[in-house]
Order: C-alpha cells, then structure tokens, then sequence
C-alpha cells in the first residue's frame, strides 16, 4: 500500500495525564514509545483540571485510603468495583508524592507539606466529619501536573507523534491488535505506526453535548475506536452533571470554591443545599448538587431575567483567599460572566463535565471483555486509561478530585503492565492488510464530493438533541424521543460531505472524522440510558426515582453492532478489606 | 461587524490575503467566537483552539498588531476594523496555524524539569510556603508563545535566543527550592545568544495573556549569575 511505517514498543494515543504518566513509566524502562496526540501535549485537557487530586495524606485533618475508599464507593452509588477502588485510594498516596518528587507545585502548609482542601463527599471515619483530603496547587492542580508530566517527558526522551490524529486500531491476521493508522494533520498524509502494545488514553467525550466544560478536543476518539474494533463501552449511561458551570457558557468553577467555604444561592438569597443535604450541604456529591440546581429553576427559584440559574457566593471568603487560592476563578469570572466574585456572586448552572463510562478495563488498565458464558477475556495487547476507560473507579458518579487521581494512578499502572507485557511479547505482529484498508477506508469516505448537509449543521442538531434528550432528569419519553432523533442523525452521517478537500492542516477534516466519534459515543450513552429503568447516581429518571439494587447492580455494556447492551456484575468484594454493602445514600 | 482575517493555503495559493467576513456579534462574545463563526461560514478557514477558557494555550493569534489568545479577548476591546493575523516571525502553515517547532525547541532547551540529585524521601519534599510563592508568576505559563513571538530578539534568532517563554521556565526552576542543577543550568546559559539576546524590549510582558512577567524573570537569572559568578 506503501504508507510510511514507524515501529515501536509501545504506542499511546492521547497525550494527558493517562498517558503522559504511562510514558513516562516506559520510557523509564528504556522501551521504545510513541505519544500521538491530536495537540500538543500541553494542550491537552487535564490542563484545565482545576481544584486537585485526591490522596489521604492527612496533612491537614486526620484521614485514612481506607476512608477514601468508603467515600468513593458511596459517591459511585455502589456500582464502583470495590477492588479497583481499594487498589486506586491505597496508590494515591505514593502517585502524589511521586508526582511531587517530579516537580509538580502544589500549594503549601505552614510545616512545609502539600496543601489539602475539603472536596464534595468525602468525609472522615466512614461518612462522619467533612475530610480535607485534595491536593491543590491554588486552583490550577491540572495545568501544574501535566506540564510537569510533559517536562519529565521531555527528559525521558519519550518519542512524540504532536498533532497526529488518531484514524483507528490496526489488528494482524489473528485479529489482534498491533498499532493504529495515523492522520498528520500538517500534511495530511497517513502514517501507520506498528505497535506491540497499544494504550488508548484519549480522555472524554463532553463535546457531545451543547453545553459543557470540556474542550474542543474532547470527541471521545478513543472511545469510538473501541467500538469499532468490537469493543463495548461500560456504563456510558452514567454522565456527570458538574453543578457550577458559568451560566449559559459552561466553563467551569471547581468544586474547591465550595470547598474553601463557598455556597450556593437562590434568587430569594436562601442556601437552599440545606434542604437537598442537611449534614454535607454545598459539598453533597455533584449528582446531588447538579439536581437540586435544576430543581431550583424548575420551581421558579432560580436567579436572573430568566430565572435560569443560581449564584455561587464567595465574597464572604474575602479577596486574601480567593486570590491566594482560587486565583483562576476570579480570572474566568471577571472574563466570562463579568463578575469578581469578591464582590458578587458567579452565576451558575450545571455543566456537562465528565464520563463515569468508557472501554472497560481491569486494575491493571488491560481492556477486558465478556467471553461468552459470564466469563471475562483480556484483549490482548490492547490498554485503556484515563477518562476514557472505565476501572471502574466512579460507578454511577465520581467524586471530585477523583478524576486526577484515575488518570494517574492507572495511567501509571497501564505502563508498568505494558512493560510486563513487552517483556514477554517481545515480536511484533505484522498489520493485516484488510484491516489497514479498512482504517483507510475512513479516510477515503470523506474524499466523497457532491452536495450534502455539512458537518457543522449535523454536528449542531446532535449536540442540541444529546443536551435535550440525555441532561439531567430522564424519562422513558424524553430518552425515546431522542433515541430516534439520533437514528435520524445517524442515517444523515453517510450524505455528510466536506467542501474543503485539502491536505494541509485540514481542520474540517478533523472535525468530520471527530463527528463520526462524537455520534458513535453519543449512541452508546442514549441506548444506555434508555435502558437502565432505575436512578442512581448521576442517571435520575422521575419515573423511576428509586435505586434498583435487586435489577440494576449490574454494568451496562454497550456494543455499536445493532446497538446491542449486555451486563456484567459489579465487583463488591475489595482486595483485602471488607466489602462496603449497598446502603441507602445521604449527605 | 466586519472581521479581516489572513488566508493561506500552500495547497491552493501562491501568496497569502485577507479576507473579509460579515459576522454577527454577541453580549460576551470572544474573538476565538467570531474565528468560529468564520470557520461556520467558511469551513477550509483555519486555526488552532481548545479549551475556550485560557488555560490550554492553543489559539493564539495576531490581533491588529497585537498577539492575544483569542478565547480570552472580547470582541468588544478591539477597533474596527478587526484585522486577526498568525503570530508574527513564524513560518505559515496554512491561514492563523503557523510551525512552532523552534519555540518548543528553545522550551526544550533550557531542560525544563526539575533536577534532584539527594536520595528521594518516602513522603514529599518539604517546601515552606515562602519558598512556593517564589514560583506564583512563573510555573503558571501555559505555552501560548503570544511573548516569543512578540520579541524581536528571538524573530532575529530563533534558533539561538531561548526566548522569553523559555527563560521564564528556566527561572521558573532555578527559582525552586527543590531543584539541585543550578550549576548546571547557569553555565548552560552562558554565551551572548541563549539569554543575553534579551535587550529588555519588554513586549513579552505587555502582551502575556496570562500577565506573567518575562523580563522580570530573565533579570532574576542574571543577577544570579553575577552573585554566582562573583
């Protein structure tokens, strides 16, 4: 076929937290890997994590992994698995001060140790006091760790593939796959690079809706690719709902406002959170918030012309604290809703922010999927990690300053596993021809000229139609409604043509290869949660406002052919401890 | 309102143009919004963007002579009539999208991680708060290269002046308590290129979208050297 073709141990798709971590943990041991991202790295969205990562350290209140792990599977509404959760909360603690021994800034105490705040749902002695247990540099944890990712990086002399877009997985004769067929954006000419381990680490899909606090980038590539290979999607369902996105915008405040001592507000100036979570109030779980936010404004409290919002208030913090701890936010207010909010309020309504779901995986980030007969087969020389894998960690919702902590800790471990796996597969596979004329294939569709919708218009119908039909509250109705609004979409996807069929950094090429991902990933979250008929977490149905744990303690899974769910059982038994029981959940 | 953007496509034209667009403004709309809304009427238009809020640093632009970050500059700050640009001194790629690559070089260069030589301990490395504010205005740079690319020095010598974003991150761990190559980092900064370049032009400060200060930092590191030199 004559494409050019690069070889290496290990290639990583995605270029955050996950897979810098990962890299690095390779690169360390002198195997060969390659880094393709679609940005330069540090562009990548884990810059824009702000309020920090989640270990007990106990620097400021007493605090235990053990406790953290109660509040993560209470926080997942059970549907976390309890062995990855206990293995996760237990490598907190040397992943941070891994990551301080790396150089990351975080902010400081008095004795010299690295500053914790108080986060929503974490609590100390299994659900007793309010815990401080996030890990901060100001409000800006993101940005200082992936960066410092990157520089470590930089001394690795880790390979980087920057502004390589990812076109989808390459399998041998045997199926299994052995790298993935890249786009060059610059140029836009293909290149396969042949792998004998491949990490998908290429984050969330929060572009699918309107609204939201994730990036442009952020079109779930990886996610997609799975499903194409043939790999389900776990708990796509599960979406999180942040309760404080700037009004009308979507950018994001942290959750660390609320934790540094902010509160919320309704046009009659009542904290209405007291009524929703009488003992955690502004810091209940983002499920809880995100719905009692909604249920403000559907009740006519809301604040403002329209009444379709609420307020964040801060200034009783006074300027010292907020300039010295959330420096970022008083930045983005003052841009984006023309507030300083050591004056006055922000405006505040949720915000479509993160994917519990995603490629299913074990604790060792190898991605694993039903073989028949209840059992689980690993799929071999495949890796997932970060947000766009699912552990699972956060079950039906995650805790904030758990998703930091997700992305390094198994980012981490899926290189350590890659080293492993190396070690004994020593061979690479050699890419079946059908399967890269395959790949291309997706590359050659949109060579297609004539007349037909653009991938602007069909990208703007889907997003509308996922915000209204998939938000915040779902009923079978609404859910129905937009499944079939999407298999309109879906079938308008083959007339989608692009006007501009240059090679040279062709953005609207990308934006159409990311569409396709974008419906795929979408699908997979409508047919999920049309199915589950229960609420937990963040999936709240009114006509089922009840947690099922007799029908629903299950994973969905997800498969693209025919739109088919299966279930897999939830793993409740942790590593070494006792297993935390389903119990009813209040904050 | 009337947006002027610069068009070029190697696959197409011989020579770069302007070209104008009609685009309808909104309360609180941002440049990188009216880029978008070009990109909707025309979509072979192209740029860098991410994020929308900042913090990313992928879509900086040449505005009316002045290199911003597009998602952070209201539409309602600038003169008509709008003239947006790529950044100035880099070579084009296509339309706003021009090759960083000798900026990331020059980031590169200056090593930009932190150097610990003692035996690491089991919990963090303890820093006073004193010595984390050391490196407020500093570890906060999000790599945009609005200062870089603004600095005549590094558009005579890219390939041999740091550049104020570099320098900037090479104070940035000079600055740092925990860091243990100063040595190293100071003699590799020797030489009339690398850091003397920097004639204090300053354009790096007015324009750093993040209002981080480049020059102040390149100060520092030359004070250092005299201390240490002497």
């Amino acid at each position: 076929m004559g494409i050019p073709t690069r070889h290496f141990d290990a290639l990583i798709i995605g270029a955050g937290g996950a897979g810098l971590n990962a890299a690095l943990q390779l690169a360390g041991a002198d195997l060969r890997v390659a880094v393709v991202s679609k940005v330069f790295p540090t562009r990548s969205h884990t810059v824009a994590a702000q309020g920090g990562v989640n270990a007990a350290l106990a620097n400021v209140l007493p605090d235990s992994w053990h406790w953290h792990m109660f509040d993560t599977v209470k926080g997942s509404d059970y549907l976390g698995d309890q062995d990855a959760i206990e293995f996760m909360c237990r490598e907190a603690i040397p992943t941070v001060y891994e990551l301080e021994h790396a150089g990351v800034p975080f902010s400081r105490l008095d004795d010299g140790k690295i500053y914790q705040r108080a986060f929503g749902g974490q609590s100390q002695n299994f659900g007793g006091d309010q815990a401080a247990r996030t890990c901060a540099a100001a409000d800006r944890t993101g940005h200082a760790i992936l960066h410092t990712l990157y520089q470590q990086n930089i001394r690795a002399r880790t390979h980087f593939f920057d502004e390589f877009f990812a076109i989808d997985l390459v399998r041998d004769a045997e199926g299994v796959i052995c790298g993935a067929l890249v786009l060059e954006i610059e140029t836009g000419e293909p290149l396969l690079i042949e792998s004998k381990a491949t990490l998908l680490a290429t984050g969330g899909w929060g572009q699918v809706f309107r609204t939201t606090s994730n990036a442009h980038i952020n079109t779930g590539d990886g996610a997609a690719m799975a499903l194409r290979a043939g790999i389900p999607l776990m708990d796509m369902e599960f979406f999180q709902f942040h309760p404080t996105g700037i009004a009308g915008k979507g950018m994001l405040i942290t959750e660390g406002t609320r934790g540094e001592g902010g509160y919320l507000i309704n046009k009659d100036g009542e904290r209405f959170m007291e009524r929703y979570a009488p003992r955690a109030k502004d810091l209940a779980s983002r499920d809880v918030v995100s719905r009692a936010i909604v249920t403000e404004v559907k009740e006519g409290r809301g604040c403002g012309e329209n009444g379709d919002y609420v307020m964040l208030k801060l200034d009783h913090l006074g300027e010292a604290v907020i300039s010295k701890r959330l420096p970022g936010i008083r930045e983005s207010s003052q841009i984006f809703a023309g507030v300083d909010p050591v004056i006055e309020p922000i405006p505040v309504f949720p915000t479509a922010h993160y994917a519990m779901g995603g490629i299913p995986t074990d604790r060792f980030g190898r991605v694993a999927m039903p073989a028949g007969h209840g059992s689980e087969e690993v799929v071999v020389g495949l890796y997932a990690a970060g947000e766009c894998a699912c552990a699972s960690v956060h079950g039906a919702n995650r805790l904030g300053g758990n998703s930091l902590l997700d992305i390094l800790v198994f980012g981490r471990l899926a290189g350590k596993d890659i080293i492993e796996y190396v070690r004994e597969n020593p061979y690479q596979r050699t890419v079946d021809s059908a399967s890269l004329e395959q790949a291309m294939g997706r590359l050659r569709r949109w060579e297609h000229k004539g007349e037909g919708p653009t991938v602007q218009q069909l990208r703007a119908d889907f997003r509308k139609c996922m915000e209204d039909h998939a938000g915040v509250f779902r009923t079978e109705e609404i859910m129905a409604e937009g499944y079939n609004k999407l298999c309109e979409l879906r079938d308008r996807l083959p007339e989608v043509r692009l006007t501009d069929q240059s090679k040279v950094f062709n953005t609207a090429r990308i934006e159409a290869l990311e569409l396709e991902n974008m419906m795929d990933v979408g699908m997979s979250i409508a047919v999920s949660a049309l199915h589950r008929q229960e609420s937990r977490g963040a999936h709240s149905r009114p006509d089922y406002p009840a947690r099922d744990d007799q029908t629903w303690l299950k994973h969905s899974l997800y498969y693209r052919e025919g739109d088919r769910m299966d279930y897999k059982p939830v793993r409740t038994k942790p590593l070494t401890v006792e297993s935390f029981p389903p119990k009813e959940r209040v904050y | 309102m009337k947006i002027s953007v610069y068009r070029y496509n190697p696959d197409t034209d011989t020579k770069p143009r302007m070209q104008d667009f009609e685009v309808k403004t909104f309360q609180g709309m941002m440049l990188r919004d009216a880029l978008l809304e070009v990109k909707k009427q025309d979509e072979s238009f192209s740029f860098r963007h991410s994020c929308g809020e900042g913090v990313c640093g992928s879509d900086g632009v040449n505005v009316n002579g002045r290199n911003v970050l597009a998602c952070i500059t209201p539409i309602s700050e600038l003169k008509e009539p709008i003239q947006v640009r790529p950044f100035p001194g880099r070579p084009v790629i296509r339309d706003l999208v021009v090759d960083m690559t000798q900026f990331y070089e020059q980031y590169r260069a200056v090593k930009p991680y932190l150097v610990r030589k003692d035996p690491l301990p089991e919990q963090e490395i303890l820093q006073s708060p004193q010595e984390r504010d050391k490196l407020d205005g500093l570890y906060e740079c999000i790599l945009c290269g609005c200062c870089s690319t603004a600095c005549p020095s590094f558009w005579w010598n890219p390939e041999k002046f740091h550049g104020p974003a570099a320098l900037l991150q090479s104070w940035r761990f000079l600055a740092d308590s925990r860091d243990q190559a100063t040595e190293e980092r100071l003699d590799a900064l020797d030489g009339p290129y690398k850091l003397f370049r920097c004639h204090s032009i300053m354009n790096c400060v007015e324009v750093c979208p993040k209002g981080l200060n480049p020059t102040r930092a390149i100060g520092k590191i030359k004070d250092l050297m005299l201390d240490k030199g002497v």
